[in-house]
């Protein structure tokens, strides 16, 4: 078959790809070894836009083990404990299909945390809805939350946090971002690596079938109005099965018979094989009359490019491939030695007796084009000059539209559909700064969260960038551990329009300072472009997902306001910077301005001195402020605690509206006992942090100087039921 | 207390109440559903997750196991047979209890804490319990007990209702059930009482830095 | 008028819960069944008396909800 133009355009390449592809193999590849390059060179496993400026992030600090480049990124948290951990996006196939598409998104993000050795032990997720109002959104919520809750939930892993919005950027373009956390020792971590030749090349989990050809060219293209047509890419997902194979590889690994294993994610057999044997500079050759297929007649191009779900390529030591498939065949599932390693550093593969592909490994894995792309700095908005007049906004009313907001609002109605307890060590469940897990039979644990501010990266980038990492950091702090390090899932639109890869560009160098600053890197992550509906992207949307250390599960801390009578601190200063937040943009429409600028000094003196008073035990309830301002957080501290509180104001007051709605940065608020209030002073005098009484716990109301007093009962009804509202 | 705790494919708490039973000194051994055997125990428990991934019917599937047969032969012989959550709608599936357990009222899963009343303090399971109620988590799809009126009395006239979804101050009323179970009921017994189906998780709830410790008073129950 | 529809996953899409009763039955030694697919069956009572009317009316109402195209067929049996 001749390769025609219009071929190599439906396989997601460039003319001039092509013509490098001729270049590489010395001929011209035939339609199979067109399709490997095809699902090699796709932006989605190649990183073609991104790898120049990812190159910018750090990704080493003493506890990284494993940085970005193996299936999950991996920690150590003393002892012989490591944890794994990642997050990736599946937003295309969740708009396509919300509930399948989801569902193979919490399922791929699990396989890339046991591939190497881990018991999943948290999932989370982070979810971008476009505007309640549009008539798509309500089903695309529903169904993408049981989509996530219908696999993680069959699976048994708790699903412990996650973080929901809704925009209009969105509509036509979700964004389904799926995190997963894992428990390794650290004496037995797997990789995809391979070594050594004429080793046996093992195929395990479900059959291959003619499921999401193509899909990752297609997560690397746009939508337009043809997209209902490319339908045939979503899978459909089988928990029942990925918990066999996670509980079969899991009882493999305990032997010593692995050398390298690799999921079988985004272009399935095709990548798993060709990074597994690439990376160890070897080659590999597969019978493809072994693969186990679910449909009959399947070509060699179906059974490489097939992105079937919970299956999995190991490379196992000679003459152990009996002991292996016990293991397999007790669980019900399929195992097959499809082929060998071998030294030619070429693949090859066969297909009844007849070689059907042979390329070099090198041109599909190293040489994919690597693109700078044209890109434009974004400029910080030029402040506000003409003074606003908030005449006919009330304090009391602004107020409860921002807890009552669906971004600010609680997440109860999605995370009671996630089973966020079962292995019963969820020491802090979802809806709080972070959740916090165990490590089973001990006194550790691990606190994680995810976060993610569109609307500030929109604004400015680079400033956008830095905030989500610092809020990240503070979530993980307010809970009192020590915050390690992160995962992100790069959200973007096209790549080849200047003013989007700026955006990303900046992101990219803002999460990059925060990171360094911190002490806080980069172990693992995804990049999505082309996140596009006719030509329309979605505001920037870098995620976050950390994860921090806690000594002792005894002294973590929650945002619960725990008794009365009590002082609240605030921590870190307020400007009253009002631009991009919820108040100027959701209260009054005002869209211009620059958002809240990061100070990192502030933000890591402030975030350390926190720890120093949890773990001297001289505070009884933290919480960042963050979204929605002072007044947001206060009262999500008298919510989950059932306690009023007095606010009073300062005497020098900004503007009351700029006090209570400012989304200034690095700011905490504490909740300390009256006789200890001196001792928290001192220290806080010491580290030089900046910090104001700014009331005192009551019974029952939450009152704001003379402006307004409501009852926490009417909190709770304004904080919890949009989204019953919203739904029934 | 000897225990067997049986891992079907698609169980996901069999280590969480092995764990807990460990906790509380009893015996625990796992057995994987194909053995045609039990070892030598008191207690069989039959653990919560999704076995056959809830496929057909919730715990329909697992149902049909070879060891279920062992399973019912050990509780003719008057042996406790404990089935949490799945294992409850496994022991339905089976015969072993009565009723039916339908998707929950609002057709969603739910994951919440509970408080739970025991309305049979006669079981071996409860006996030794004397708090008024028990905070414990539910996390199912499937947890809506149904049952015909002549079943219902019947239940009720030989006290075979172990549990009832109730309020934090041990009022059964129509706000406190969370997934419209007949009559809030949460767990039933048979009519020996040597079986006893429930929904709510108290493995989940045996650490005292965890949400609720109530669990305890459980597990400390049923090995006295 | 009464139309019955029967809606199941495509042939080429996995069908999860058909390939564990499948798997059942072999187990339970019911030997001779080499595949289940599980589908669903509804019953429409549709306000029409004209039969062609009444089935353009279940096209429509499968194709909006009953079904999601990418990995669901539909078939109007009667």
């Amino acid at each position: 078959m001749k390769i025609s133009e219009k071929i190599i355009k439906k396989h997601g390449l460039t003319l001039s790809e092509y013509s490098e592809i001729n270049k590489l193999m010395e001929r011209d590849p035939n339609l199979l070894e067109l399709g490997l390059f095809s699902a090699m060179w796709n932006e989605h496993c190649s990183y073609k836009s991104s790898k120049k400026h990812l190159k910018k992030l750090p990704t080493k600090n003493k506890k990284v083990i494993q940085g970005p480049g193996e299936n999950a990124g991996v920690i150590d948290i003393d002892d012989d404990d490591a944890i794994i951990f990642k997050i990736e996006s599946h937003n295309h196939p969740s708009f396509l299909e919300p509930y399948q598409g989801a569902a193979t998104g919490v399922g791929g993000i699990l396989r890339d945390v046991f591939t190497m050795g881990a018991r999943p032990i948290a999932n989370l997720n982070v979810l971008h809805f476009g505007e309640p109002s549009n008539s798509k959104t309500k089903n695309l919520l529903n169904g993408v939350v049981s989509g996530i809750g219908g696999y993680g939930n069959c699976i048994g892993i708790p699903t412990v946090g996650g973080e929901t919005n809704f925009d209009e950027s969105y509509n036509e373009n979700i964004l389904v971002n799926a995190m997963s956390i894992g428990l390794a020792k650290k004496n037995n971590i797997f990789y995809s690596k391979a070594k050594g030749i004429n080793k046996p090349v093992v195929y395990v989990g479900s059959k291959t079938g003619r499921d999401g050809i193509h899909g990752a060219s297609m997560a690397s293209a746009e939508f337009d109005e043809n997209s209902e047509e490319k339908k045939p890419t979503v899978q459909v997902g089988d928990p029942f099965t990925e918990k066999l194979l996670l509980e079969a590889c899991l009882e493999l690994m305990k032997k010593n018979i692995i050398i390298s294993i690799q999921d079988m994610g985004a272009a399935g057999l095709t990548s798993s094989s060709i990074e597994m044997s690439s990376k160890g500079n070897l080659g590999i050759e597969l019978n493809l009359d072994k693969v186990p297929c679910r449909e009959l007649n399947m070509t060699p191009y179906e059974m490489m490019l097939s992105e079937s779900q919970e299956r999995m390529l190991m490379i196992l030591e000679s003459g152990k491939e009996n002991e292996a498939q016990k293991i397999f065949l007790k669980w019900g599932l399929d195992f097959s030695v499809i082929g060998i390693t071998t030294n030619t550093k070429n693949i090859v593969l066969k297909y009844k007796n007849k070689e059907v592909a042979n390329v070099p490994l090198k041109a599909l894995a190293d040489k994919a084009p690597v693109y700078d792309r044209k890109w434009i700095s974004h400029k910080l908005p030029k402040k506000i000059k003409k003074k606003v007049n908030y005449n006919g906004y009330k304090i009391k009313d602004i107020f409860k539209k921002i807890i009552n907001h669906p971004n600010i609002c609680s997440k109860k109605w999605i995370w009671e559909q996630y089973d966020h307890t079962v292995m019963a060590d969820t020491f802090i469940r979802p809806g709080e700064n972070a959740a916090v897990i165990r490590i089973h039979g001990k006194n550790k644990g691990i606190a994680t969260s995810v976060d993610s501010s569109p609307i500030y990266c929109e604004s400015h980038p680079l400033t956008g960038g830095k905030q989500i990492v610092c809020e990240n950091w503070r979530n993980l702090v307010s809970v009192g551990s020590t915050p390690i390090a992160i995962t992100n899932c790069l959200n973007f639109g096209s790549p080849e329009k200047k003013e989007i890869m700026g955006q990303f560009v900046e992101c990219v160098q803002g999460i990059s300072d925060a990171c360094n600053y911190l002490d806080f890197p980069v172990v693992s992550g995804n990049v999505s472009f082309y996140n596009e509906t006719n030509g329309r992207g979605i505001k920037p949307t870098p995620t976050i997902g950390g994860v921090g250390k806690i000594n002792n599960v005894k002294k973590i801390m929650t945002c619960a306001f725990k008794k009365e009578n009590s002082n609240i601190i605030k921590i870190g200063k307020t400007e009253g910077h009002v631009t991009q937040s919820i108040f100027y943009r959701e209260v009054l429409g005002i869209k211009d301005g620059p958002p809240p600028e990061i100070n990192l000094f502030n933000e890591k003196n402030n975030g350390l001195t926190i720890l120093e008073l949890i773990r001297k035990e001289l505070v009884m309830a933290v919480h960042d402020i963050s979204k929605g301002g002072l007044i947001a957080a206060i009262s999500k501290m008298c919510i989950m605690g059932n306690i009023g509180a007095k606010i009073y104001l300062p005497k020098k007051l900004i503007s009351l509206h700029n006090y209570v709605f400012g989304e200034d940065q690095s700011r905490y608020l504490i909740e300390v006992e009256e006789k200890l209030t001196n001792d928290v002073q001192k220290i806080l005098e010491k580290n030089g942090v900046y910090s104001e009484i700014v009331g005192k716990t009551q019974n029952n109301n939450l009152e704001l100087d003379k402006e307004f007093s409501i009852s926490i009962e009417d909190l709770k009804r304004e904080y919890f039921n949009w989204f019953d509202k919203y739904l029934n | 207390m000897k225990s067997t705790v049986i891992i079907f494919p698609g169980s996901n708490c069999d280590r969480d109440i092995a764990n807990a039973l460990q906790k509380y000194n009893f015996q625990n051994k796992m057995l994987w559903h194909n053995e045609t055997e039990l070892p030598k125990t008191d207690l069989v428990v039959l653990p919560g997750g999704f076995s056959y991934g809830d496929y057909l019917r919730t715990g329909s599937i697992a149902a049909k196991s070879k060891i279920i047969t062992e399973v019912i032969k050990h509780s003719n012989k008057g042996g406790l047979v404990l089935g949490i959550c799945n294992g409850f709608q496994i022991l339905i599936e089976t015969g072993l209890l009565p009723g039916i357990l339908l998707r929950n009222k609002k057709l969603k899963f739910i994951s919440k804490d509970v408080y739970v009343k025991v309305t049979n303090k006669n079981s071996k399971y409860f006996k030794e319990i004397k708090q008024k109620v028990l905070k414990w988590h539910i996390a199912h799809n499937e947890g809506n007990f149904f049952a015909n009126k002549n079943i219902i009395k019947k239940l009720q006239d030989n006290d075979q209702i172990a549990l009832k979804y109730c309020d934090a101050s041990g009022g059964i009323k129509q706000d406190s059930n969370p997934n419209g179970s007949i009559e809030n009921i949460a767990g039933i017994l048979n009519e020996q009482k040597n079986i006893l189906g429930m929904m709510p998780h108290p493995e989940r709830a045996v650490n005292e830095d965890i949400y609720s410790n109530d669990g305890k008073f459980f597990f400390e129950s049923l090995l006295t | 008028m009464k139309i019955s529809v029967i809606v199941t996953l495509k042939k080429e899409v996995l069908d999860p819960q058909g390939k564990v009763i499948q798997q059942t039955l072999n187990n339970m030694g019911i030997k001779n069944v080499n595949e289940v697919r599980q589908g669903k069956y509804f019953e429409i009572e549709i306000n029409e008396k004209d039969p062609n009317k009444a089935k353009d009316s279940a096209e429509d109402i499968c194709k909006k909800l009953l079904t999601n195209s990418i990995v669901e067929n539909y078939k109007i049996i009667s």
